[in-house]
């Protein structure tokens, strides 16, 4: 009987012939927590009596959902963190580096065939190159730095087969917002899925991340793809690991598969509150936003960047919108500035904050007011999840979130892409 | 193991950012802190409606979006007994798990808002007080019986120093 990817990586790991539903005790490839999940972690890590991480050279933490500290309190949770790390002897990646996501792979922590658990639900995003990546909570985080394992209940995987190609102005955010849509916010609960088609294929490392990213929000547990030459020419310019590439077997035993024309998807929004709660941009377009947020795990890239820089070059925004910038990581800022894609930006009226996480889950650099409406290209709007319960969240791609921002209302970007 | 108390409804979807807001829980370890903000998006009167013991019950997918552990800890030191619902998102089951909140998964439809039930975790039944019915209850992976059983996952390390499942 053939296998899935998430079986034959849980099976190397775990030394074991593992199938869907077994239960397998894992060795972890890598181990990362962030602010808002690490200081817990540290907590359970001294309360199960853990001395050292497991190995120095496969444990990390990231300062990103709060930086910079915005409160005395977050201030006190970095320190523990601060201190914590450097007792410990691991990487820290503190304020401005970037959001955890875009690091670990970028900073070549990450490589295919890894089986890597993160503290935060995000952590499925390597699945774009080929890693068995999921989040966990803090108690499992400390349990994996102490001990480089940690159980898992090998899942059922649904392949999502994505056939055709997306047409312009049509995105990677697009095409997984139509996928949470149409499975639903529980869609792929407890299982793996892998993403696999001409239209996948056609996608760049960047934009395939947004896809992986996005899989938790139809409860999978990963996002797989498998490698190809542009995964692997990836990696190599990120990492000096030598990666071990797996690829599902042909017969393969799938829980569900789902077939999909890319070339019938336009560009999507989901409308608040929920992730699953999905339209084709028509029914939506012309409704007023107050702010455009570009950034985040899903869409800080710097492909994302100049998507949304082409289409406001040379224009200015809305007056009436807040139009807020977050490269995903330092490295991404950089080259964004070297190409002029900041500048471009800038000039059209974005202000540019910190690489991190704040403004998606609430915690400073773009609280939004009571009424108001928000375009964002993260991966969550839920209520209160940008720090006010009375503000309304929409979601779609930096192309629409530009497009948006120039108008003052919900705009189709297929407007300015040829 | 036997536990009672009244039934708070909840629908389905219900996501760790409602359990706990983004704006408290980056701020503080301490969780009878956080716990007054509990459910504060859905009912921000509820931390006062809880009388120790009772119970959160939910439609489908309780727990879905992040990984935030902060949120079984927080309902936890709300003094809400244990969670019931059709289906729990995996890493706040896993979560509830380590730390030591009961999680149930079970039909939830027939018990209402203020429902007394007395929740049976060994012999896997919840009895309906008020309407006068059981429910059966799908049993905890073994896996967890075993992390359960040591006190949650910070006491089976102690007690083992690794995963001894």
């Amino acid at each position: 009987m053939g296998k899935t990817i998430a079986e034959k990586i849980l099976g190397r790991h775990s030394g074991t012939d593992a199938h869907a539903d077994e239960i397998v005790v894992a060795d972890l490839d890598f181990v990362m927590g962030q602010d808002g999940t690490s200081p817990l972690a540290i907590r359970a890590f001294n309360d199960m009596g853990g001395e050292k991480v497991f190995d120095t050279g496969k444990v990390a933490m990231v300062i990103d959902h709060s930086a910079p500290s915005p409160l005395e309190g977050v201030s006190a949770l970095h320190k523990l963190m601060r201190e914590f790390t450097a007792d410990k002897g691991i990487k820290l990646y503190d304020i401005g580096c970037g959001v955890c996501h875009q690091l670990m792979p970028e900073q070549g922590h990450v490589v295919s065939g890894d089986l890597v658990i993160g503290a935060d639900s995000h952590t499925c995003s390597y699945g774009a190159i080929n890693v068995f990546s999921t989040g966990v909570g803090s108690t499992d985080l400390a349990a994996g730095m102490i001990s480089g394992k940690l159980w898992f209940k090998v899942p059922e995987t649904f392949k999502f087969q994505v056939n055709g190609k997306l047409g312009p102005g049509v995105y990677a955010k697009d095409l997984i917002l139509y996928l949470v849509g149409d499975v639903t916010a529980d869609g792929a609960t407890y299982m793996a899925a892998e993403y696999v088609g001409e239209a996948i294929d056609a996608l760049s490392v960047e934009a395939r991340f947004t896809i992986s990213n996005m899989a938790i929000e139809m409860g999978a547990k990963a996002g797989l793809m498998e490698a190809d030459a542009k995964t692997e020419a990836w990696i190599k310019a990120h990492s000096n690991r030598v990666p071990q590439p797996v690829a599902a077997d042909a017969d393969a035993v799938y829980a569900k598969v789902k077939e999909y024309d890319a070339s019938k998807i336009g560009p999507q929004v989901a409308r608040p509150h929920t992730v699953d709660n999905v339209s084709p941009i028509e029914e939506v377009e012309g409704t007023p936003i107050q702010q455009a947020m570009l950034g985040t795990c899903t869409n800080g890239r710097l492909e994302d960047l100049t998507i949304a820089a082409e289409i406001v070059r040379g224009k200015k925004i809305d007056p009436d919108v807040r139009f807020i910038v977050a490269p995903s990581s330092r490295r991404v800022y950089l080259e964004a500035m070297n190409r002029g894609v900041i500048q471009a930006l800038v000039e059209a009226g974005a202000a540019v904050v910190t690489p991190g996480c704040g403004p998606c889950v609430g915690t400073h650099n773009g609280v939004p007011s009571d009424g108001e409406n928000v375009i964002s290209t993260a991966n969550r709007n839920f209520k209160g999840r940008m720090g006010n319960n009375r503000a309304f969240v929409y979601l779609g791609s930096p192309a629409t979130v530009a497009a948006s921002a120039l108008n003052g209302k919900i705009t189709d970007p297929r407007r300015y892409v040829r | 193991m036997e536990l009672k108390g009244r039934s708070h409804k909840f629908g389905n979807d219900v996501n760790t950012d409602y359990i706990i807001s983004g704006r408290h829980k980056f701020k503080t370890l301490d969780m009878n802190e956080l716990a007054k903000y509990v459910m504060e998006d859905l009912d921000p009167d509820f931390y006062s409606k809880i009388t120790p013991g009772d119970f959160i019950v939910a439609g489908s997918n309780f727990g879905c979006g992040s990984s935030r552990e902060q949120a079984p800890q927080a309902i936890k030191c709300a003094g809400i007994g244990a969670v019931l619902a059709k289906s729990f998102a995996r890493i706040f089951y896993r979560n509830a798990i380590n730390i030591g909140l009961p999680v149930v998964e079970c039909d939830t439809d027939a018990i209402n808002s203020g429902d007394e039930l007395v929740v049976d975790l060994s012999k896997g039944i919840i009895r309906n007080l008020t309407q006068r019915r059981e429910i059966a209850v799908k049993p905890l992976p073994e896996v967890m019986i075993t992390i359960l059983n040591d006190g949650g996952l910070p006491a089976h390390f102690r007690k083992h120093g690794t995963f001894n499942l």
